[in-house]
């Protein structure tokens, strides 16, 4: 592998913060989230619903609507700031150097459009082809993704598709432009075990093979842990843990992530209660001072209430005054 | 050995959906003299027999399109099996008539999975809970309340919350409402169809456990669906495997996972992430589920199976015990 | 326990304050009160019974709005017909008429229809068949066919009119009844109470109604306008009401021959009442659709 290319940065977000105006207040959907991916990486962000994962993919595709706005921060792809191009220019960016695959294919597939139709489309908006060119391009797409009998699949609509294949679509979809980034949210929560292994998998090579950055949203740990490179955890709008995968599973610092390894079923006895973490994640519009995570953290204390600093160690980052010290990060209570 | 009948036993129930030609549709073919088209029927749950019974929790194990939820319904009486027979404590449910089944399978329950559609969004928490209850005569109007207040203490709510509407409630906070919900009318088996499916990690880890405690405090029995492995074999006792319709493995929790017989077993586990970090270089199970209205001839699963042979096509696995307690539904084991 | 909605707001309380969101619905809304109060109040507020043919004096007819009658020396506001009534008094009396048989007509469609409906979606099969066949048939035919049909074997009058638009708009509602009791029959909170052992008519009644009732609501409230103009259409073809209860729609038909001679305030005023009566209806009915809309509802 040429050494100087993966070691390019291809995306890079800095401190961004996006935020919605409510009759309520203000909401902090995304707070001060910083990550990097380079070429060929793939980044995992891990987090339950209301931790802000979805809207930090949304701000990066600058594809928020009021009552949302992007309020601070820089993301820089291949070094230039896209919170600042013109709408005309993110929209020739969207699509060809970043596409984005959504938890619903149907998010992606219009419903009344043939298969080869809505790819074809896709080509044509941003490169000059002749039809049959394009076609082409789209068959072996589809070949790519592992898509059985490709030829007919075109001639298809989505609704004759099985839930996988349309996926399937999707990322043939998103691949067909060649983009740099390619930012995943959630795309096979929805779809059966042996069909996710399947697309996983694919995704992996894909990415190898052609040196796309992926950026994969979850909430399931362990799909992070067969599939990336590096993992952030997010909670409450803020990343509190990111580093090497490997590192953050097997030495977790903050008591979240912890608490996520703790609660896997496969990480304790059976029969046994499950560790747990106590409450649920607050609202928004609830969300604490400080460290959003220390009305449920055991660990807590009054200094808590103040935003705890980035600690680094090497690629490791944790935001937390307590962190875990123990090499099985297990979690007690 | 037990001689008291299981709790609930399915006997080769199928379930047929038929989607029957319009009238419209039947007039065109006649007067084109073409043939009357047979209705296209769905075999969703193919000739199973399970029985439970009291204090296990026996887990069923699927993907979309295996027809657990179907068989899960048949259990609960939702749907009427289109043939086979439903015993509740050995007595056969079907036959009955409808107002006397329904109060003989009140001891059978369901958890949804949805916790958003699963409750009435007009009624009160409270009466939510408490409806069913009064008006089976379990306890009286006026200590609805009280009744109500209870329970949800003790799925972990705050009672003074009773008199909220489900819109108030977060997604873990309604799949506890539906459990105390199911909990009101006093069962003793609990269906839970994929409960935690729709739930956080950190919530599922809370909700899992309300369910084994519940299992010790009120000795219920529960036959859990789900697709997630880990949760089932935390869990179960024993597990159930289907795929598209029939039981292709059945054995206990410990075996199924440890000795894996059939080769769907086998790739379910292999494909199911795990926590341990590998990066996967698998090899993945090939193809999709086929589709339930054209499925494939006699063993259902041999057109993904790396080890199909020939007499797979043909002739239909029968579920044999290949070790004590272990069924498996495959021809490898004619060889043994 | 985190996450519960800080105000504790009844779903009527968050409908209401919705509702207030639209400055168009509320000025609707408004003016539909105003309506309503004055049709209620009319035996006291108009200032002649234009039913009351002692009050009515021939010698008065025709006279332009502001007019002093040079009998009484009455002002009357805005004019009179060719037969000496008060425009004002009769079309208070008129829109009495008006809302009554459109309200009324409309609540017991709505009842009617609402109960087929819900029972053709529950029950399915032949009965869902049935019910739905009849209704189609009805509603291929113009409503106004139908009444007019009605009309003519039932004979006039106040109640047959209301009968008459009973049968025209049953229907509208049954279908969408239908539908609604067909997307809510397959929730899951359907199978809950089934799996609870409670009797098919409470769970019709109790649990699928109250949530099936959204569209209807907004169904009915476009269907009072329709009703209004239905029967003022009725009269004005003379089909409706006797000449000497005259609702709205007969007003205008009694003034027409004189719009073009100068004396337009006899078609005019009423027709202008009517029109701001079932303007204001569709704005309130309007905002009802947004807000009952569980699409465009942020949760």
């Amino acid at each position: 592998m040429n050494s100087d290319l993966s070691e390019q940065t291809v995306l890079s977000v800095e401190h961004l913060q996006m935020q919605f105006a409510t009759r309520g207040g203000v909401l902090k959907a995304v707070d001060d989230v910083s990550f990097s991916v380079r070429r060929g990486e793939i980044l995992g962000i891990v987090g339950e619903s209301g931790s802000g994962k979805s809207m930090t993919a949304y701000s990066i595709m600058r594809l928020i609507d009021a009552p949302g706005k992007i309020v601070g921060g820089r993301v820089l792809l291949d070094g230039q700031n896209l919170l600042e191009l013109p709408e005309e220019q993110m929209r020739r960016v969207r699509g060809k150097r970043i596409a984005m695959i959504f938890q619903d294919p149907m998010m992606t597939l219009n419903p009344v459009l043939r298969i080869d139709t809505q790819m074809i489309e896709a080509l044509r908006a941003h490169q000059s082809l002749g039809k049959a060119q394009a076609r082409a391009m789209a068959r072996d797409a589809l070949a790519r993704v592992g898509m059985s009998a490709p030829d007919e699949r075109l001639l298809a609509y989505p609704h004759q598709l099985s839930g996988g294949m349309r996926q399937r679509v999707a990322i043939a979809i998103a691949l067909l432009n060649r983009p740099e980034l390619i930012i995943c949210d959630e795309p096979t929560t929805a779809l059966d075990v042996t069909i996710q292994g399947q697309i996983l998998n694919e995704m992996q090579t894909l990415c190898r093979e052609s040196g796309t950055a992926l950026i994969w949203i979850t909430h399931d740990l362990a799909v992070v842990a067969g599939l990336a490179d590096k993992v952030c955890v997010m909670y409450g709008g803020k990343i509190v843990e990111s580093g090497a995968v490997q590192q953050v599973l097997e030495q977790p610092r903050h008591p979240y992530t912890g608490g996520l390894i703790a609660s896997s079923p496969s990480r304790n006895r059976r029969g046994q209660p499950l560790r747990q973490i106590a409450g649920a994640m607050p609202s928004l519009a609830e969300l604490p001072s400080g460290c959003p995570f220390r009305t449920r953290c055991p660990h807590a204390t009054a200094i808590c209430a103040t935003m705890p600093p980035v600690e680094l160690q090497g690629q490791h980052m944790w935001r937390c005054f307590h962190p875990l010290q123990q090499t099985t990060g297990a979690m007690h209570g | 050995m037990d001689k008291t009948p299981p709790l609930l036993e399915l006997c080769e129930v199928s379930k047929r959906f038929a989607q029957a030609t319009d009238f419209a549709d039947r007039i065109v073919r006649r007067l084109r003299r073409q043939e009357a088209q047979a209705a296209q029927a769905v075999l969703a749950v193919d000739c199973v027999s399970l029985s439970i019974r009291r204090g296990e929790v026996v887990g069923l194990v699927g993907e979309s399109g295996s027809g657990k939820s179907t068989l899960g319904r048949i259990a609960a009486g939702l749907h009427a099996p289109s043939s086979g027979t439903r015993r509740w404590k050995g007595e056969a449910l079907d036959a009955l008539r409808a107002g006397e089944r329904r109060r003989k399978q009140l001891g059978i329950q369901m958890i949804f999975q949805d916790p958003y559609a699963s409750l009435n969004p007009r009624l009160r928490v409270q009466d939510i809970v408490g409806e069913a209850p009064v008006a089976h005569g379990l306890i009286a109007a006026k200590q609805q309340a009280e009744y109500a207040a209870d329970l949800l203490q003790r799925v972990g709510l705050d009672a003074a919350l009773a008199r909220r509407f489900p819109h108030q409630f977060s997604g873990g906070q309604r799949a506890r409402i539906g459990i105390a919900r199911a909990l009101a009318v006093q069962p003793e088996l609990l269906i839970c169809d994929e409960a935690v499916a729709a739930l956080d990690v950190s919530i599922q880890a809370q909700v899992l456990n309300l369910f084994m405690q519940l299992r010790d405090e009120l000795q219920l029995t529960y036959l859990f669906i789900s697709h997630d492995l880990g949760v089932v074999r935390h869990i179960a006792d024993r597990v159930l495997v289907m795929y598209l319709g029939r039981i292709v493995e059945a054995a206990s929790t410990e075996d199924l996972f440890a000795r894996p017989q059939h080769p769907y077993t086998v790739a379910l586990l292999e494909a199911a992430p795990t926590l341990a970090v590998k990066k996967i270089d698998f090899h993945p199970l090939q193809g999709e589920m086929p589709s339930p209205l054209r499925p494939p001839s006699a063993c259902a699963f041999h057109t993904r199976c790396p080890h199909a042979m020939p007499v797979c096509a043909e002739r239909v696995p029968e579920l044999k015990e290949v070790a004590p307690g272990h069924f498996s539904a495959c021809h490898l084991d004619d060889q043994a | 326990m985190a996450s519960i909605a800080a105000d504790i707001e009844t779903p009527l309380q968050a409908f209401l304050r919705q509702f207030r969101a639209s400055r168009m619905a509320l000025l609707g809304a408004l003016v539909l009160l105003i309506a309503i109060a004055a049709a209620l109040l009319a035996p006291w507020i108009a200032p002649q019974n234009p039913y009351d043919l002692a009050q009515i004096d021939i010698l008065d007819a025709r006279l332009p709005p502001g007019a002093v009658s040079p009998e009484h020396g009455t002002t009357y506001l805005l004019g009179t017909d060719e037969q000496g009534r008060d425009m004002l008094s009769a079309i208070l009396y008129g829109m009495r008429i008006s809302v009554f048989v459109g309200l009324t007509s409309t609540v017991v469609a709505l009842a009617i229809g609402l109960v087929l409906g819900l029972l053709a979606g529950y029950a399915g099969g032949r009965l869902d068949a049935l019910i739905m066949r009849v209704a189609d048939i009805q509603l291929s035919f113009p409503s106004i066919l139908i009444a007019l049909i009605l009309l003519a074997v039932l004979g006039p009058g106040l109640g047959k009119i209301v009968l008459a638009l009973i049968a025209v708009q049953w229907a509208y509602y049954a279908r969408t009844a239908r539908s609604a009791a067909i997307v809510e029959r397959r929730k899951e909170y359907i199978e809950a109470a089934v799996g609870l052992g409670l009797p098919p008519s409470r769970i019709v009644f109790r649990h699928l109604l109250p949530n099936c009732l959204p569209p209807l609501i907004v169904v009915a409230a476009l269907q009072v306008a329709s009703a209004i103009s239905l029967e003022a259409t009725l009269s004005f073809l003379g089909l409706g009401l006797p000449v000497t209860e005259p609702s709205l729609g007969l007003l205008i038909a009694n003034g027409f021959n004189y719009l073009l001679s100068g004396k337009y305030w006899i078609s005019m005023f009423p027709g202008a009442a009517l029109l701001v009566l079932i303007v204001a209806i569709n704005l309130v009915a309007d905002q009802l659709r947004d807000v009952l809309n569980p699409r465009l509802q942020s949760l």
